[in-house]
């Protein structure tokens, strides 16, 4: 079937079976390798893109099902060289280590932090419990939350 | 089925690995026997493998020009066999060169695990990157620091000692002449000062003079990752790359009788493969691949093996030790006489590392050349390992190692990069192989399960005379005792472990200091003394006396301790392991609602000589304790019948976010000593501390991970 995406502002339309992965399309005809593969099941988070806003994990999203919609990856989300702030409060917490779950793990965020502009420790730690990062950096990453999310009520 | 060869070489310079071994016609095997499709095991001794030249003699010998290079721009690239996957080379690495070069961080270039431009530090592994490659980094700066400075001596004509360098700017005292490393970076003299060897009496800037080494730099190319710009391993794509991928068999042992090529030929632009027990395709897309991969697995047609299942894995191993006699206590005579007598058996699971990018790898094929882009520790073993099974030469093979996913010991070997090969080669096209999750969780390599045998006797002051410890087929890291007991003997015996094993973050001691540090505890209880009383009262080395009082100090210990209460408990655990010290004070209750442990509080200390790089050692540390919270409480790969139950992260369940307790982590510095690596060691204190606060709530002592509330 004809697809029609709107990835990262860009209009994009292919043909392709309607079951596959819109990870794959992603990564594979459009070369936006910053969304992750990690598990092909939904449960760990790598591959999480933004749909109309809201978080989508797309290793089980056929691409069909988002037939028409605006995407957002990791690689649309900063403004030019301006990084959006929770990208600036990874880098000011230093809160990446092997930085695979990376990608996943600040769209999370800038999905969490406009349902919870103000989170408690729990908020956080329940939002993101479907984002894996292997190397548990999950103490800084906590600290990089609660510093975008400051940085974004200002 | 493999054998496992009885670890005897020092602990810290070993690092585990069990190759798949593949049979494809082409080579001539002598000691292969059948595992299952598409993978080889040998027969033998396990590879136990020892740093190489590079990462065991510091690269001694090695010229200046093997190890920097000054472009004509100034630009200093360092060169290393070192790989980045989250652990921080990348900033260490650069740190060290920064600091004997007298410039900033940033000026620094790094190239990293790529065997046709770097020298071989060894495998990057055994926390060996800062005692075994921050050194001869250091050196090779500080060796092209003075020739330099020689260069400018020599075209001003002036005296050594009148010339000062600072942020990369050559200063004359007196005449204020100026020159930078890239103003001397065109002269010939440089090449040829550079070709000279790194003399490895050149003196280091002290620690107290340091301003690189010893700051929170932090890693260079993070700002690529929160862009999704940096290319991982999996990221790599090539012009006309195909995307593999290779038939498993449904079972450990398994061994492919017939297959059906025809419907994945069938389809169009695919390649499918058959090489004697390899099954492979290669397609434009993922999704084709599988699809075709599918067609023809529905054709396979396997005989299968008998296979031991988990649940009696402990058992098997005992049944398969494969030196009998040495399980005997060779203190039985001196136990018959001591005041209390205590033994005790521990089982360790086979746990899986899981790392979140999966084995991955890009094969390209060019003029009899194999260039491979893949993610692994061991890129000049991986070299060697692509090479024997293509039958070329090492300079042949071409292996880059981009900034990857993770390992934790797990990415020593070459099986994705081998299977890419030969796909690229049947397809002359190049071919990307990346593992599934379920292939991860059921081929990679495995932490070894363990038997842990201890036996002890104290006299009548409560004092700690005979010991005997053996560890049981999970290898040699951490068995000897740091306690000193007159009569005492550790040992690893090997056995024949039904899965394919190899290393993990801080490898066997994970399970040898859990056994023992709970079993300290049961014999304090025994001797009726106070867990931290009865350790200090054994333990003579300082620095793990430091961590253990100065954790216990932090963690109010003496008056937590004395509370009692039956659904939660305190408890502390201490170790040693590859020259760092840690010690560990937890806090744990248990859930009412699902009868789960909760660890509420983790109070660790710290110590690996003089710190380089005070932010990546707190991520380091953060990481071995959360980390470490799986095998503690639930991680274990189940498995029947050769089939792994739980291959998923929604069976397997590793840390998430809910998981992190409240932390209170020091780093102790000592400026004074030799700085060694801190990726693993933090991790082994942890499950016994858990153990023993859930011995200290219920009076019932733990022996086995995961760590079971007592019913």
């Amino acid at each position: 079937m004809n697809v029609s995406l709107n990835v990262n502002g860009q209009q994009r339309t292919l043909s392709t079976d309607p079951q596959r992965p819109l990870l794959e399309v992603l990564r594979e005809e459009f070369q936006l390798t910053g969304t992750k593969y990690g598990c092909g099941e939904g449960q760990c988070g790598a591959c999480t893109v933004l749909v109309d806003g809201r978080r989508l994990l797309s290793c089980v999203t056929p691409v069909s099902r988002v037939d028409g919609k605006t995407i957002t990856t990791i690689e649309g989300l900063a403004q030019g060289d301006a990084l959006h702030p929770v990208q600036e409060a990874f880098l000011a917490e230093g809160a990446i280590h092997c930085g695979y779950c990376t990608p996943g793990m600040v769209l999370s965020t800038v999905a969490l932090l406009k349902e919870k502009p103000n989170p408690t420790d729990a908020d956080i730690q329940s939002g993101l419990a479907g984002q894996l990062c292997r190397c548990c950096g999950y103490p800084k990453i906590l600290k990089a939350v609660h510093h975008a999310a400051e940085q974004l009520r200002k | 089925m493999t054998s496992f060869a009885p670890f005897g070489i020092a602990p810290v310079d070993v690092e585990s690995m069990e190759p798949m071994r593949f049979s494809f016609g082409f080579s001539r095997r002598g000691f292969v026997q059948t595992l299952g499709a598409g993978l080889m095991i040998a027969a033998g001794p396990l590879p136990a493998l020892a740093q190489r030249s590079g990462g065991r003699t510091g690269g001694r010998g090695q010229t200046v020009a093997a190890r920097l290079h000054l472009g004509k721009d100034g630009t200093i690239t360092v060169l290393t066999g070192k790989i980045e996957m989250g652990q921080g080379a990348r900033a260490e690495l650069s740190q060290a060169a920064a600091e004997e070069l007298r410039v900033p961080v940033d000026r620094i270039r790094m190239i990293m695990g790529d065997t046709s431009q770097v020298p071989d530090d060894g495998i990057t592994a055994g926390s060996r990157t800062t005692p075994g490659t921050v050194p001869p980094v250091r050196q090779a700066a500080a060796t092209a620091r003075n020739l330099l400075i020689d260069l400018a001596c020599q075209r001003w004509s002036v005296d050594r000692n009148t010339v000062e360098v600072r942020d990369g700017l050559i200063t004359h005292a007196t005449t204020q002449k100026k020159l930078t490393y890239a103003d001397l970076a065109d002269a010939e003299e440089v090449a040829k000062a550079f070709a000279q060897a790194v003399p490895s009496d050149v003196s280091l800037t002290p620690v107290k003079e340091w301003k690189v080494l010893g700051t929170s730099v932090p890693r260079p190319n993070q700002r690529d990752l929160v862009i999704g710009a940096h290319q991982f391993p999996s990221d790599i794509s090539r012009p006309g790359m195909l995307y593999g991928k290779v038939l498993r068999p449904p079972a450990y042992g398994a061994k492919l009788i017939s297959i059906d090529l025809a419907p994945a030929k069938a389809m169009k632009d695919v390649i499918a493969l058959q090489d004697g027990q390899f099954v492979g395709v290669a397609a434009p897309t993922t999704h084709l691949a599988r699809q075709a991969l599918d067609a023809i697995a529905a054709t396979a047609k396997w005989e299968t093996a008998p296979h031991p299942s988990s649940k009696e894995i402990f058992d098997y191993l005992k049944e398969h030790v494969q030196s009998r006699n040495d399980l005997k206590n060779p203190f039985e005579a001196d136990l018959a006489k001591a005041a209390k007598v205590l033994k005790q058996t521990y089982r360790v699971p086979y746990v899986q590392h899981a790392p979140l990018e999966t084995r991955v790898a890009v094969a390209e094929w060019a003029d009899g050349k194999l260039t491979v882009w893949t993610c692994t520790q061991n890129p000049f073993g991986y070299q060697g390992e692509l090479a024997r099974t293509f039958r070329l030469a090492n300079d042949k093979v071409r292996v880059l190692v981009p900034d990857f996913g993770s390992g934790y010991g797990g990415k020593h070997t070459g099986e994705a990069a081998i299977e890419a090969a030969r796909l690229a080669q049947a397809a002359a096209r190049p071919v990307i192989v990346k593992w599934t999750r379920t292939e991860e969780f059921t081929w990679a390599y495995f932490r070894p399960a363990a038997v842990i045998e201890i036996e002890a006797g104290l006299d009548d002051k409560g004092g700690l005379k005979i010991w005997h410890f053996v560890n049981l087929n999970a290898g040699g890291s951490g068995v000897d005792t740091p306690y000193r007991i007159p009569q005492a003997r550790s040992r690893a015996l090997s056995s024949n472990s039904p899965l394919r094993q190899g290393s993990y973050r801080a490898l066997a001691s994970t399970g040898s200091n859990f056994a023992r540090e709970c079993f300290m505890d049961e014999l304090a209880a025994a001797a009726g003394v106070d867990p931290l009383e009865f350790r200090l009262a054994h333990l003579e080395n300082p620095r793990l006396r430091a961590v253990l009082e100065e954790a216990a100090k932090r963690f109010g210990w003496t008056e937590r301790s004395r509370k009692q209460s039956p659904n939660a408990g305190v408890g502390l655990a201490c170790g040693t392991e590859k020259g760092s010290f840690v010690a560990a004070c937890v806090d744990v209750a248990r859930d009412p609602d699902t009868g789960d442990i909760r660890v509420r509080q983790v109070c660790e200390v710290f110590e690996c000589g003089a710190i380089l790089n005070p932010n990546n050692l707190l991520s380091q540390v953060q990481s071995c304790i959360v980390m470490g919270l799986g095998p503690a409480l639930r991680e274990q790969m189940e498995f029947e019948n050769g089939r792994m139950l739980n291959a998923s992260f929604g069976k397997y369940r590793v840390p998430r976010f809910k998981d992190l307790p409240e932390l209170d982590i020091h780093l102790l510095n000592r400026p004074d000593l030799p700085s060694a690596g801190g990726g693993e060691t933090p991790l082994i204190a942890l499950a016994p501390a858990i153990a023993n606060a859930v011995f200290h709530a219920t009076g019932k002592a733990v022996h086995e991970l995961p760590i079971r509330w007592p019913a």
